[in-house]
Protein backbone atom coordinates (compact mmCIF):
# COMPACT_ATOMS: atom_id res chain seq x y z
CA UNK A 1 0.00 0.00 0.00
CA UNK A 2 2.76 2.36 1.01
CA UNK A 3 4.83 1.59 -2.08
CA UNK A 4 1.78 2.14 -4.27
CA UNK A 5 1.13 5.48 -2.58
CA UNK A 6 4.71 6.62 -3.02
CA UNK A 7 4.59 5.49 -6.64
CA UNK A 8 1.50 7.58 -7.29
CA UNK A 9 3.09 10.50 -5.44
CA UNK A 10 6.17 10.18 -7.59
CA UNK A 11 4.17 10.13 -10.80
CA UNK A 12 2.34 13.24 -9.61
CA UNK A 13 5.54 15.04 -8.74
CA UNK A 14 7.12 14.14 -12.08
CA UNK A 15 4.10 15.43 -13.99
CA UNK A 16 4.07 18.63 -11.97
CA UNK A 17 7.78 19.05 -12.67
CA UNK A 18 7.23 18.56 -16.41
CA UNK A 19 4.38 21.05 -16.54
CA UNK A 20 6.49 23.55 -14.62
CA UNK A 21 9.38 23.01 -17.03
CA UNK A 22 7.20 23.49 -20.10
CA UNK A 23 5.86 26.68 -18.55
CA UNK A 24 9.40 27.88 -17.91
CA UNK A 25 10.37 27.26 -21.54
CA UNK A 26 7.29 29.11 -22.77
CA UNK A 27 8.04 32.08 -20.52
CA UNK A 28 11.65 32.10 -21.71
CA UNK A 29 10.52 32.13 -25.35
CA UNK A 30 8.04 34.92 -24.74
CA UNK A 31 10.66 37.00 -22.94
CA UNK A 32 13.35 36.44 -25.57
CA UNK A 33 10.93 37.45 -28.34
CA UNK A 34 9.84 40.47 -26.31
CA UNK A 35 13.42 41.76 -25.99
CA UNK A 36 14.13 41.06 -29.67
CA UNK A 37 11.10 43.07 -30.74
CA UNK A 38 10.78 45.80 -28.12
CA UNK A 39 14.16 45.87 -26.34
CA UNK A 40 15.16 49.01 -28.22
CA UNK A 41 12.36 50.99 -26.58
CA UNK A 42 12.99 49.56 -23.12
CA UNK A 43 16.65 50.64 -23.12
CA UNK A 44 17.67 46.99 -23.45
CA UNK A 45 18.52 46.65 -27.15
CA UNK A 46 19.62 43.31 -28.54
CA UNK A 47 22.88 44.22 -30.24
CA UNK A 48 23.43 43.29 -33.88
CA UNK A 49 27.07 42.52 -33.11
CA UNK A 50 26.04 39.97 -30.50
CA UNK A 51 23.65 38.30 -32.97
CA UNK A 52 26.40 38.01 -35.59
CA UNK A 53 28.89 36.65 -33.05
CA UNK A 54 26.40 33.96 -32.05
CA UNK A 55 25.55 33.27 -35.69
CA UNK A 56 29.20 32.53 -36.41
CA UNK A 57 29.39 30.27 -33.34
CA UNK A 58 26.26 28.22 -33.91
CA UNK A 59 25.92 28.49 -37.68
CA UNK A 60 29.07 29.19 -39.64
CA UNK A 61 31.25 26.97 -37.47
CA UNK A 62 28.78 24.10 -37.90
CA UNK A 63 29.12 24.12 -41.71
CA UNK A 64 31.83 21.41 -42.02
CA UNK A 65 30.16 18.87 -39.74
CA UNK A 66 26.67 19.44 -41.18
CA UNK A 67 28.07 19.24 -44.72
CA UNK A 68 29.81 15.96 -44.03
CA UNK A 69 26.76 14.42 -42.37
CA UNK A 70 24.47 15.61 -45.16
CA UNK A 71 26.74 14.21 -47.86
CA UNK A 72 26.84 10.83 -46.13
CA UNK A 73 23.07 10.86 -45.62
CA UNK A 74 22.43 11.62 -49.28
CA UNK A 75 24.69 8.81 -50.35
CA UNK A 76 23.14 6.42 -47.85
CA UNK A 77 19.67 7.25 -49.15
CA UNK A 78 20.82 6.54 -52.70
CA UNK A 79 22.30 3.17 -51.70
CA UNK A 80 19.20 2.11 -49.78
CA UNK A 81 16.85 3.52 -52.40
CA UNK A 82 18.45 1.66 -55.28
CA UNK A 83 18.59 -1.54 -53.21
CA UNK A 84 14.90 -1.34 -52.34
CA UNK A 85 13.62 -0.19 -55.70
CA UNK A 86 15.60 -2.86 -57.52
CA UNK A 87 13.09 -5.42 -56.15
CA UNK A 88 10.48 -3.75 -58.34
CA UNK A 89 12.89 -3.02 -61.13
CA UNK A 90 12.25 0.66 -60.56
CA UNK A 91 15.76 1.98 -59.83
CA UNK A 92 14.99 4.93 -62.09
CA UNK A 93 12.56 6.30 -59.52
CA UNK A 94 15.30 6.68 -56.91
CA UNK A 95 15.73 10.38 -57.76
CA UNK A 96 12.15 11.05 -56.69
CA UNK A 97 12.71 9.24 -53.38
CA UNK A 98 15.94 11.01 -52.62
CA UNK A 99 14.78 14.51 -53.50
CA UNK A 100 11.59 14.32 -51.47
CA UNK A 101 13.03 12.64 -48.40
CA UNK A 102 16.08 14.90 -48.31
CA UNK A 103 14.26 18.21 -48.60
CA UNK A 104 11.21 17.33 -46.51
CA UNK A 105 12.86 15.21 -43.85
CA UNK A 106 16.54 14.41 -43.71
CA UNK A 107 18.19 17.78 -44.31
CA UNK A 108 16.31 19.65 -41.54
CA UNK A 109 16.56 16.68 -39.17
CA UNK A 110 20.28 16.08 -39.66
CA UNK A 111 21.00 19.80 -39.36
CA UNK A 112 18.85 20.08 -36.24
CA UNK A 113 20.37 17.10 -34.50
CA UNK A 114 23.93 18.16 -35.22
CA UNK A 115 23.37 21.75 -34.13
CA UNK A 116 21.62 20.48 -30.99
CA UNK A 117 24.63 18.30 -30.23
CA UNK A 118 27.15 21.04 -30.96
CA UNK A 119 25.42 24.13 -29.62
CA UNK A 120 22.72 22.88 -27.25
CA UNK A 121 25.38 21.55 -24.90
CA UNK A 122 27.57 24.62 -25.36
CA UNK A 123 24.69 26.95 -24.52
CA UNK A 124 23.79 24.99 -21.39
CA UNK A 125 27.43 24.84 -20.29
CA UNK A 126 28.02 28.54 -20.84
CA UNK A 127 24.88 29.75 -19.06
CA UNK A 128 25.26 27.11 -16.33
CA UNK A 129 28.83 28.15 -15.57
CA UNK A 130 27.76 31.79 -15.49
CA UNK A 131 24.98 30.85 -13.10
CA UNK A 132 27.22 29.12 -10.55
CA UNK A 133 29.95 31.77 -10.71
CA UNK A 134 27.33 34.50 -10.03
CA UNK A 135 27.91 36.08 -13.44
CA UNK A 136 24.15 36.01 -14.05
CA UNK A 137 23.64 37.93 -10.80
CA UNK A 138 26.38 40.32 -11.86
CA UNK A 139 24.51 40.96 -15.13
CA UNK A 140 21.31 41.67 -13.23
CA UNK A 141 22.89 44.10 -10.76
CA UNK A 142 24.54 45.96 -13.63
CA UNK A 143 21.03 46.32 -15.03
CA UNK A 144 21.38 43.89 -17.91
CA UNK A 145 18.50 41.48 -18.34
CA UNK A 146 20.14 38.02 -18.68
CA UNK A 147 17.52 36.78 -21.15
CA UNK A 148 18.00 39.86 -23.32
CA UNK A 149 21.79 39.58 -23.14
CA UNK A 150 22.27 35.82 -23.44
CA UNK A 151 19.15 34.21 -24.94
CA UNK A 152 17.71 36.78 -27.36
CA UNK A 153 20.81 37.11 -29.59
CA UNK A 154 21.19 33.35 -29.59
CA UNK A 155 17.56 32.84 -30.62
CA UNK A 156 17.93 35.34 -33.45
CA UNK A 157 21.18 33.72 -34.59
CA UNK A 158 19.61 30.25 -34.56
CA UNK A 159 16.55 31.44 -36.48
CA UNK A 160 18.85 32.98 -39.10
CA UNK A 161 21.41 30.22 -39.49
CA UNK A 162 19.44 26.99 -39.12
CA UNK A 163 17.29 27.55 -42.25
CA UNK A 164 20.45 28.52 -44.15
CA UNK A 165 22.22 25.38 -42.94
CA UNK A 166 19.18 23.35 -43.94
CA UNK A 167 19.21 24.67 -47.50
CA UNK A 168 22.93 23.94 -47.67
CA UNK A 169 22.27 20.47 -46.33
CA UNK A 170 19.58 19.98 -49.02
CA UNK A 171 22.07 20.71 -51.78
CA UNK A 172 24.93 18.66 -50.35
CA UNK A 173 22.77 15.62 -49.58
CA UNK A 174 21.34 15.74 -53.11
CA UNK A 175 24.88 15.99 -54.42
CA UNK A 176 25.87 12.92 -52.39
CA UNK A 177 22.92 11.01 -53.81
CA UNK A 178 23.71 12.20 -57.34
CA UNK A 179 27.31 11.08 -57.01
CA UNK A 180 26.30 7.54 -56.02
CA UNK A 181 23.67 7.33 -58.76
CA UNK A 182 26.29 8.48 -61.27
CA UNK A 183 28.45 5.51 -60.32
CA UNK A 184 25.75 2.88 -59.82
CA UNK A 185 23.18 3.77 -62.47
CA UNK A 186 25.47 5.73 -64.84
CA UNK A 187 23.10 8.66 -64.36
CA UNK A 188 24.91 11.92 -65.16
CA UNK A 189 24.88 14.37 -62.28
CA UNK A 190 23.37 17.08 -64.47
CA UNK A 191 20.42 14.85 -65.32
CA UNK A 192 19.99 13.88 -61.66
CA UNK A 193 19.62 17.53 -60.67
CA UNK A 194 17.43 18.32 -63.66
CA UNK A 195 15.03 15.57 -62.61
CA UNK A 196 15.23 16.64 -58.97
CA UNK A 197 14.09 20.14 -59.85
CA UNK A 198 11.35 18.64 -61.99
CA UNK A 199 9.81 16.65 -59.14
CA UNK A 200 10.39 19.15 -56.33
CA UNK A 201 7.98 21.99 -55.74
CA UNK A 202 8.80 25.02 -53.60
CA UNK A 203 6.44 23.63 -50.97
CA UNK A 204 8.83 20.73 -50.25
CA UNK A 205 11.80 22.98 -49.52
CA UNK A 206 9.67 25.39 -47.51
CA UNK A 207 8.36 22.46 -45.48
CA UNK A 208 11.94 21.59 -44.47
CA UNK A 209 12.88 25.20 -43.77
CA UNK A 210 9.82 25.72 -41.56
CA UNK A 211 10.82 22.68 -39.57
CA UNK A 212 14.31 24.07 -39.10
CA UNK A 213 12.80 27.24 -37.59
CA UNK A 214 10.97 25.14 -35.01
CA UNK A 215 14.17 23.22 -34.28
CA UNK A 216 16.03 26.51 -33.80
CA UNK A 217 13.58 27.55 -31.10
CA UNK A 218 13.73 24.13 -29.42
CA UNK A 219 17.54 23.99 -29.30
CA UNK A 220 17.87 27.53 -27.94
CA UNK A 221 15.18 27.14 -25.28
CA UNK A 222 16.24 23.73 -23.99
CA UNK A 223 19.90 24.74 -23.90
CA UNK A 224 19.34 28.01 -22.07
CA UNK A 225 16.65 26.73 -19.70
CA UNK A 226 18.90 23.90 -18.54
CA UNK A 227 21.75 26.37 -18.11
CA UNK A 228 19.70 28.81 -16.03
CA UNK A 229 18.46 26.03 -13.77
CA UNK A 230 21.90 24.77 -12.77
CA UNK A 231 22.28 24.78 -9.00
CA UNK A 232 24.67 22.07 -7.89
CA UNK A 233 28.09 23.37 -8.90
CA UNK A 234 30.29 21.87 -11.59
CA UNK A 235 28.47 18.54 -11.44
CA UNK A 236 25.23 20.37 -12.12
CA UNK A 237 26.74 21.98 -15.21
CA UNK A 238 27.72 18.53 -16.49
CA UNK A 239 24.23 17.23 -15.91
CA UNK A 240 22.68 20.26 -17.60
CA UNK A 241 24.78 19.83 -20.76
CA UNK A 242 23.87 16.16 -21.06
CA UNK A 243 20.24 16.97 -20.46
CA UNK A 244 20.30 19.78 -23.02
CA UNK A 245 21.59 17.44 -25.73
CA UNK A 246 19.30 14.53 -24.92
CA UNK A 247 16.16 16.63 -24.48
CA UNK A 248 17.12 18.75 -27.49
CA UNK A 249 17.39 15.75 -29.80
CA UNK A 250 14.22 14.14 -28.46
CA UNK A 251 12.40 17.45 -28.71
CA UNK A 252 13.48 17.85 -32.32
CA UNK A 253 12.34 14.37 -33.32
CA UNK A 254 8.99 14.71 -31.54
CA UNK A 255 8.36 18.17 -33.00
CA UNK A 256 9.29 16.80 -36.41
CA UNK A 257 6.76 14.00 -36.08
CA UNK A 258 3.98 16.33 -34.96
CA UNK A 259 4.76 18.91 -37.64
CA UNK A 260 4.91 16.29 -40.39
CA UNK A 261 1.67 14.73 -39.16
CA UNK A 262 -0.10 18.08 -39.19
CA UNK A 263 1.16 19.29 -42.57
CA UNK A 264 1.70 16.24 -44.78
CA UNK A 265 -1.55 14.33 -44.69
CA UNK B 1 18.15 65.68 -6.70
CA UNK B 2 18.18 66.01 -2.95
CA UNK B 3 20.38 63.47 -1.25
CA UNK B 4 18.46 61.68 1.46
CA UNK B 5 20.14 61.34 4.81
CA UNK B 6 19.58 57.60 4.91
CA UNK B 7 21.20 55.75 2.03
CA UNK B 8 19.84 52.41 3.17
CA UNK B 9 16.73 51.92 5.24
CA UNK B 10 15.55 48.36 5.75
CA UNK B 11 12.48 47.86 7.88
CA UNK B 12 10.76 44.70 9.09
CA UNK B 13 12.20 42.56 6.31
CA UNK B 14 10.99 38.95 6.36
CA UNK B 15 12.07 36.43 3.74
CA UNK B 16 11.46 32.76 3.11
CA UNK B 17 13.25 30.13 1.09
CA UNK B 18 10.47 27.71 0.21
CA UNK B 19 8.68 27.36 3.53
CA UNK B 20 11.81 27.99 5.61
CA UNK B 21 12.10 31.42 7.16
CA UNK B 22 15.56 32.83 6.46
CA UNK B 23 15.35 36.44 7.64
CA UNK B 24 13.06 37.44 10.48
CA UNK B 25 12.05 41.07 11.05
CA UNK B 26 15.29 42.69 9.91
CA UNK B 27 15.51 46.47 10.36
CA UNK B 28 18.61 48.62 10.06
CA UNK B 29 19.79 51.89 8.55
CA UNK B 30 22.95 53.22 6.97
CA UNK B 31 23.68 56.91 6.34
CA UNK B 32 25.24 58.33 3.21
CA UNK B 33 29.03 58.01 3.34
CA UNK B 34 28.96 55.36 6.01
CA UNK B 35 30.66 51.96 5.94
CA UNK B 36 28.22 49.40 7.26
CA UNK B 37 29.57 45.94 7.93
CA UNK B 38 27.10 43.08 8.04
CA UNK B 39 28.62 40.36 10.18
CA UNK B 40 27.51 36.92 11.14
CA UNK B 41 28.52 33.30 11.09
CA UNK B 42 27.81 30.85 8.30
CA UNK B 43 24.09 30.35 7.84
CA UNK B 44 23.21 33.54 9.69
CA UNK B 45 21.41 34.84 6.59
CA UNK B 46 23.88 37.57 5.68
CA UNK B 47 24.23 36.42 2.06
CA UNK B 48 20.44 36.28 1.76
CA UNK B 49 20.19 39.77 3.19
CA UNK B 50 22.72 41.01 0.64
CA UNK B 51 20.82 39.38 -2.24
CA UNK B 52 17.67 41.17 -1.12
CA UNK B 53 19.49 44.48 -0.81
CA UNK B 54 20.61 43.98 -4.41
CA UNK B 55 17.03 43.43 -5.53
CA UNK B 56 17.73 39.90 -6.74
CA UNK B 57 14.80 38.45 -4.76
CA UNK B 58 11.39 39.63 -3.65
CA UNK B 59 10.99 39.54 0.15
CA UNK B 60 7.92 38.06 1.83
CA UNK B 61 7.21 41.33 3.61
CA UNK B 62 8.93 44.50 4.76
CA UNK B 63 10.55 47.28 2.81
CA UNK B 64 14.06 48.06 1.54
CA UNK B 65 14.66 51.72 0.77
CA UNK B 66 17.84 52.45 -1.18
CA UNK B 67 18.62 56.14 -1.74
CA UNK B 68 15.07 56.92 -0.69
CA UNK B 69 13.36 54.47 -3.06
CA UNK B 70 11.61 51.31 -1.90
CA UNK B 71 13.05 48.65 -4.20
CA UNK B 72 10.28 46.20 -3.35
CA UNK B 73 7.81 48.59 -5.03
CA UNK B 74 9.83 49.78 -8.04
CA UNK B 75 9.01 48.71 -11.57
CA UNK B 76 11.70 47.42 -13.92
CA UNK B 77 12.45 50.84 -15.42
CA UNK B 78 12.83 52.57 -12.07
CA UNK B 79 15.00 49.72 -10.82
CA UNK B 80 17.14 50.06 -13.96
CA UNK B 81 17.73 53.73 -13.14
CA UNK B 82 18.54 52.95 -9.52
CA UNK B 83 21.07 50.31 -10.56
CA UNK B 84 23.22 53.04 -12.12
CA UNK B 85 23.83 54.21 -8.57
CA UNK B 86 24.65 50.77 -7.25
CA UNK B 87 27.92 48.88 -7.59
CA UNK B 88 28.43 45.29 -6.51
CA UNK B 89 31.61 43.27 -6.05
CA UNK B 90 30.70 39.62 -5.68
CA UNK B 91 32.52 37.11 -3.52
CA UNK B 92 34.10 35.19 -6.39
CA UNK B 93 34.45 38.36 -8.46
CA UNK B 94 31.88 37.14 -11.03
CA UNK B 95 33.95 38.62 -13.85
CA UNK B 96 32.69 37.57 -17.26
CA UNK B 97 35.13 34.91 -18.35
CA UNK B 98 34.66 35.52 -22.05
CA UNK B 99 35.78 39.15 -21.78
CA UNK B 100 39.09 40.79 -20.92
CA UNK B 101 39.48 42.62 -17.63
CA UNK B 102 39.13 45.94 -19.44
CA UNK B 103 35.92 44.88 -21.23
CA UNK B 104 34.54 43.67 -17.91
CA UNK B 105 35.11 47.06 -16.32
CA UNK B 106 33.67 48.87 -19.37
CA UNK B 107 30.48 46.81 -19.51
CA UNK B 108 28.36 48.97 -17.14
CA UNK B 109 29.41 52.09 -19.08
CA UNK B 110 28.54 50.40 -22.36
CA UNK B 111 25.07 49.56 -21.07
CA UNK B 112 24.19 52.76 -19.22
CA UNK B 113 26.06 55.62 -20.83
CA UNK B 114 26.40 56.75 -24.42
CA UNK B 115 30.12 57.32 -24.67
CA UNK B 116 32.63 56.75 -27.41
CA UNK B 117 35.08 53.86 -27.24
CA UNK B 118 38.08 55.94 -26.21
CA UNK B 119 36.28 57.69 -23.36
CA UNK B 120 35.09 54.35 -22.02
CA UNK B 121 38.58 52.93 -22.27
CA UNK B 122 40.07 55.87 -20.42
CA UNK B 123 37.42 55.65 -17.70
CA UNK B 124 37.95 51.95 -17.18
CA UNK B 125 41.71 52.49 -17.05
CA UNK B 126 41.20 55.17 -14.40
CA UNK B 127 39.27 52.73 -12.22
CA UNK B 128 41.88 50.04 -12.76
CA UNK B 129 44.46 52.58 -11.58
CA UNK B 130 42.41 53.12 -8.42
CA UNK B 131 42.53 49.41 -7.59
CA UNK B 132 46.22 49.12 -8.59
CA UNK B 133 45.57 46.99 -11.67
CA UNK B 134 46.89 49.44 -14.24
CA UNK B 135 48.16 47.70 -17.34
CA UNK B 136 46.17 44.52 -16.77
CA UNK B 137 43.18 45.46 -18.93
CA UNK B 138 44.06 43.09 -21.76
CA UNK B 139 44.33 40.00 -19.59
CA UNK B 140 41.54 37.45 -19.28
CA UNK B 141 40.03 36.84 -15.80
CA UNK B 142 41.43 33.30 -15.83
CA UNK B 143 44.94 34.75 -15.89
CA UNK B 144 44.48 36.74 -12.67
CA UNK B 145 45.18 35.75 -9.06
CA UNK B 146 42.43 35.67 -6.42
CA UNK B 147 43.27 39.10 -5.06
CA UNK B 148 43.49 40.63 -8.52
CA UNK B 149 40.08 39.21 -9.44
CA UNK B 150 38.54 40.86 -6.37
CA UNK B 151 40.17 44.16 -7.23
CA UNK B 152 39.06 43.92 -10.87
CA UNK B 153 35.53 43.19 -9.65
CA UNK B 154 35.78 46.26 -7.43
CA UNK B 155 36.89 48.35 -10.40
CA UNK B 156 33.84 47.17 -12.35
CA UNK B 157 31.61 47.94 -9.36
CA UNK B 158 32.82 51.56 -9.10
CA UNK B 159 33.14 52.40 -12.78
CA UNK B 160 29.81 54.26 -12.78
CA UNK B 161 30.80 56.17 -9.60
CA UNK B 162 27.90 54.66 -7.69
CA UNK B 163 26.56 56.17 -4.48
CA UNK B 164 26.07 52.68 -3.03
CA UNK B 165 28.71 49.99 -3.07
CA UNK B 166 28.14 46.42 -1.94
CA UNK B 167 31.08 44.17 -1.27
CA UNK B 168 30.56 40.48 -0.52
CA UNK B 169 33.30 38.82 1.58
CA UNK B 170 36.23 40.98 0.43
CA UNK B 171 38.78 38.97 2.40
CA UNK B 172 37.48 35.44 1.82
CA UNK B 173 40.19 33.23 0.37
CA UNK B 174 42.89 35.91 0.43
CA UNK B 175 46.10 36.09 2.44
CA UNK B 176 46.22 38.66 5.28
CA UNK B 177 48.37 41.15 3.39
CA UNK B 178 46.13 41.24 0.32
CA UNK B 179 42.97 41.46 2.40
CA UNK B 180 44.49 44.32 4.44
CA UNK B 181 45.17 46.12 1.17
CA UNK B 182 41.54 45.63 0.12
CA UNK B 183 40.38 47.07 3.46
CA UNK B 184 42.59 50.08 2.83
CA UNK B 185 41.07 50.44 -0.63
CA UNK B 186 37.54 50.41 0.76
CA UNK B 187 38.43 53.21 3.18
CA UNK B 188 40.03 55.27 0.42
CA UNK B 189 36.96 54.84 -1.81
CA UNK B 190 34.64 56.05 0.91
CA UNK B 191 36.80 59.07 1.69
CA UNK B 192 37.39 60.00 -1.95
CA UNK B 193 33.89 59.48 -3.30
CA UNK B 194 31.65 59.65 -0.24
CA UNK B 195 30.11 56.29 -1.11
CA UNK B 196 27.91 54.35 1.23
CA UNK B 197 29.57 50.97 1.44
CA UNK B 198 28.01 47.76 2.66
CA UNK B 199 30.52 45.03 3.37
CA UNK B 200 29.38 41.50 4.18
CA UNK B 201 32.04 39.57 6.03
CA UNK B 202 32.78 37.13 8.80
CA UNK B 203 36.34 38.42 9.28
CA UNK B 204 36.41 40.22 12.62
CA UNK B 205 39.67 42.03 12.13
CA UNK B 206 38.68 43.48 8.80
CA UNK B 207 35.22 44.38 10.11
CA UNK B 208 36.58 46.35 13.07
CA UNK B 209 39.12 48.10 10.89
CA UNK B 210 36.79 49.47 8.23
CA UNK B 211 33.36 49.68 9.83
CA UNK B 212 31.61 52.82 11.00
CA UNK B 213 28.79 50.66 12.22
CA UNK B 214 28.28 46.92 12.43
CA UNK B 215 25.10 44.91 12.04
CA UNK B 216 25.38 41.48 13.63
CA UNK B 217 23.13 38.79 12.22
CA UNK B 218 22.43 35.48 13.89
CA UNK B 219 20.01 32.83 12.67
CA UNK B 220 18.11 35.30 10.54
CA UNK B 221 17.69 37.96 13.25
CA UNK B 222 19.60 41.11 14.03
CA UNK B 223 21.43 40.86 17.34
CA UNK B 224 22.51 44.46 17.21
CA UNK B 225 23.21 47.25 14.77
CA UNK B 226 25.49 49.82 16.30
CA UNK B 227 28.90 51.48 16.30
CA UNK B 228 32.10 49.46 16.50
CA UNK B 229 32.72 50.40 20.12
CA UNK B 230 29.20 49.46 21.15
CA UNK B 231 29.49 46.08 19.44
CA UNK B 232 32.81 45.43 21.13
CA UNK B 233 31.36 46.35 24.51
CA UNK B 234 28.20 44.31 24.04
CA UNK B 235 27.47 41.72 26.72
CA UNK B 236 25.21 39.65 24.46
CA UNK B 237 26.58 36.09 24.79
CA UNK B 238 26.11 35.34 21.07
CA UNK B 239 28.06 38.42 20.05
CA UNK B 240 30.74 37.65 22.59
CA UNK B 241 31.09 34.10 21.28
CA UNK B 242 31.38 35.50 17.74
CA UNK B 243 34.05 37.97 18.90
CA UNK B 244 35.97 35.46 20.96
CA UNK B 245 35.55 32.59 18.55
CA UNK B 246 34.07 30.31 21.16
CA UNK B 247 31.85 27.46 20.00
CA UNK B 248 28.17 27.86 20.81
CA UNK B 249 26.88 25.73 23.64
CA UNK B 250 23.16 25.70 23.45
CA UNK B 251 21.09 23.76 25.90
CA UNK B 252 19.24 21.01 24.06
CA UNK B 253 15.57 20.61 24.69
CA UNK B 254 15.12 16.80 25.02
CA UNK B 255 11.56 16.78 23.62
CA UNK B 256 12.48 18.79 20.55
CA UNK B 257 15.53 16.60 20.06
CA UNK B 258 13.41 13.42 20.12
CA UNK B 259 10.90 15.01 17.78
CA UNK B 260 13.61 15.88 15.24
CA UNK B 261 15.07 12.38 15.32
CA UNK B 262 11.78 10.54 14.94
CA UNK B 263 10.03 12.93 12.55
CA UNK B 264 8.13 11.21 9.72
CA UNK B 265 8.84 7.79 11.21
CA UNK B 266 6.00 7.31 13.68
Amino acid sequence: MNTLLSFVAQVGQRSLQSVREIGYHAALLAEACYWLLFGRWRRQPVRLGAIFREAVGVGVNAIPIVALASFATGMMLAIQGIYTLRTFGAEGQVVLGISLSVTREFAPLITGIFVAGRSGSAIAARIGTMQISQEIDALRVIGINPVRYLVAPLLAAMLLTLPALTVMSDLIALFGGALYCAGELSLPIGIFFARTFEVLVAQDVIHGVLKSLIFAVIITLIGSANGFNVTAGAEGVGRATTRAVVLGCIGIILADMVFTFLTSR
Amino acid sequence: MQIPELAIDVSHLVTHYGSRKILDDISFQARQGEIMVIMGGSGSGKSTLLRHLLGLHQPTSGSIRLLGKDITQLNADQMYDLRKNMGVAFQGGALFNSMTVGENVELPLREHARLDENTMRIMSRMKLEVVNLAGFENLMPAELSGGMIKRAALARAIVMDPRLLFFDEPSAGLDPVVSAELDELILILRDAMNMTIVVVTHELESAFKIADRITVLDQGRILMSDTVTAVRASDNPRIQSLLNRTPRNEAINPDEYMERLTREIF
